[in-house]
């Protein structure tokens, strides 16, 4: 792999862009890997690259059915931001937007970092109480947060709708150093990453079965031949279930549910912050690209899914609340909208945890917040791993803790899996 | 004709249409989708295995399953929907309490 550096892109100017490797191999899967990861997303190729790092295991595979990054980490909206409240989780998710802070350096791949500060809008004095009591829980715990009064909102986002908003706009909670980064360099950045310190990304590779001996996972029978693995570790959400059932374990406390994702044609700089809204029902955040387009989303399909295609009253829920705050934005032309399959688990947090098979690992259940969380995913899956143990930042998120009544819900919704949102 | 294909085709892929027993057929943005039908609660003094895999475990099936949607911008009635979660194609309808439909019978 030839390094991104001043010299070679010099270099290379001259020898006209001949001096340039691939930026992953494309190998054939050996027969036997001390770890095999599944799923070639976000989560599984930084879950590899940790590994190989921090942890000095190289014999690794990851193996993804398509091509990587085909699944969520190429349908969602890009978001990465920290702003959580329950313990664990917080430490978890601000650890994981420091890893996005560096991640550029890290990788030596430009992931296109951008942290232009994630806006919270509130309507109410009541939504801003609670606003305020969780950003200064995240300032206790050394995130930062702001509250911007009316006066800051209108003088940092002049074009929102404060005129005749059904929800007049009240004010804002912030966080700054929140933001978005490019879903398709984070992918390629850790594949090509992994794939230097000898992690072998296999595409093309679905499994099919799951092989046990003696209580354990022995094999993995994958389109592309029968595949042995001393650890196994599944990172496949939206389908985590079907996976673990050819592991025949049974039941998750998840449910598979489809979220859509919108793009507009591309404008000059109109919004320079992630926006977020929530009243009333509506749930609405946007942001606009580098290319100019205007990324945005909003609630999930309300029933269970495995399509990943989006149905229409959501289309229209979404572009009523995005005339709600930017009308300006009306005329503008939607060149794409498509769907994920998100892993919503029972409390609306996630899994990193062992399992009832010594040797396999699950990392599942993002509900809406898998790409922010991806580097500490893969940072604190590998960690659990290599050394077996949980961090403790992680010690709370495992499959027991519904029936330990330690539930990680940061909404209080409840075990309905559509309503973490 | 190709596999692929032919599920395409046979997707629903804007909106689902829900054939009400009581109301004949209306798009699935009448209804709120209730969740897993097949779930089967223990009685009260069961163990908290039992409770918790009730509640909170789900088989999460690919295929078709069981579920339960509320007519609420309609009849208002409950009712049990056979259903693909991968293509959203609907085998069965009917009202999810077996006896609901004798009373409303008797009460005409």
């Amino acid at each position: 792999m030839t390094k991104f550096n001043a010299w070679n892109v010099f270099k290379n100017g001259l020898n006209g862009q001949t001096g340039w490797s691939r930026q992953w191999r494309d190998p054939e899967p050996k027969s036997d890997y001390d770890v095999i990861i599944v799923g070639g997303g976000l989560h599984g190729l930084a879950t590899a690259y940790y590994l190989a790092k921090n942890h000095n295991i190289n014999n690794i595979a990851v193996l993804e059915k398509g091509w990587i990054g085909g699944g969520n980490a190429g349908r969602n909206t890009t978001i990465v931001r920290s702003n959580y409240m329950m313990p664990g989780n917080h430490q978890f998710y601000e650890h994981s937007l420091k890893l996005w802070e560096n991640l550029s350096h890290d990788l030596n791949y430009n992931v296109m970092f951008s942290q232009r500060a994630h806006v919270s809008l509130f309507h109410s004095p009541g939504a801003k109480d609670v606003y305020a009591r969780r950003y200064n829980i995240m300032r206790l715990h050394g995130t930062d947060g702001e509250l911007w009064n009316l006066l800051k909102l209108k003088k940092n986002i002049p074009h929102l709708n404060y005129n005749d908003a059904r929800f007049p706009i009240m004010g804002a909670v912030v966080q700054p150093r929140a933001g978005n980064a490019r879903h398709d360099s984070a992918v390629w950045g850790y594949a090509r990453a992994a794939d230097s310190y000898g992690v072998d990304i296999i595409q093309n590779c679905e499994v099919i079965g799951v092989k046990r001996k003696n209580g354990n996972i022995e094999s993995l029978e994958t389109s592309r031949g029968l595949i042995k693995g001393k650890k196994i570790g599944f990172a496949v959400a939206g389908n985590t279930s079907r996976l673990w059932q050819m592991a025949e374990l049974g039941n998750l406390p998840i449910e598979s549910h489809k979220l859509q994702a919108f793009v507009t044609e591309a404008i000059k700089p109109f919004l320079d912050h992630v926006v977020v809204y929530g009243v009333g029902g509506a749930h609405f955040y946007i942001s606009q690209s580098d290319k100019g387009s205007l990324v945005f989303g909003g609630d999930l399909d309300w029933y269970k899914s495995y399509a990943q295609r989006g149905n229409l009253p959501i289309v229209q829920d979404v572009a009523e609340a995005a005339m709600a705050i930017l009308p300006s934005i009306g005329r503008l032309r939607l060149l794409r909208h498509w769907a994920g399959v998100m892993d919503m688990s029972m409390d609306g947090t996630f899994f990193i945890c062992k399992t009832p098979i010594s040797n396999l690992y699950l990392n599942a259940g993002w509900n809406y917040g898998g790409f922010k969380a991806s580097p500490a995913s893969g940072w604190y899956f590998a960690d659990l791993i290599a050394n077996e143990n949980p961090h403790k930042y992680i010690q709370h998120h495992h499959l027991e803790r519904f029936e330990q009544g330690i539930n990680l819900d940061e909404r209080g919704a409840g075990p309905d899996p559509k309503m973490h949102g | 004709m190709n596999v692929v294909l032919a599920q395409t085709l046979k997707c629903t892929v804007n909106m689902i249409k829900i054939k009400c027993p009581y109301c004949g057929e209306r798009d699935h943005s009448e209804f709120t989708y209730g969740g897993d039908a097949s779930i089967k609660y223990p009685e009260l003094d069961a163990s908290k295995e039992d409770w918790t895999n009730a509640i909170f475990f789900r088989e999460n099936i690919r295929g078709f399953q069981k579920e339960t949607w509320h007519h609420l911008n309609g009849c208002r009635m409950w009712l049990e929907v056979e259903r693909s979660t991968v293509t959203h194609e609907i085998k069965s309808v009917k009202p999810c309490h077996p006896e609901i439909q004798k009373i409303l019978e008797l009460n005409k």
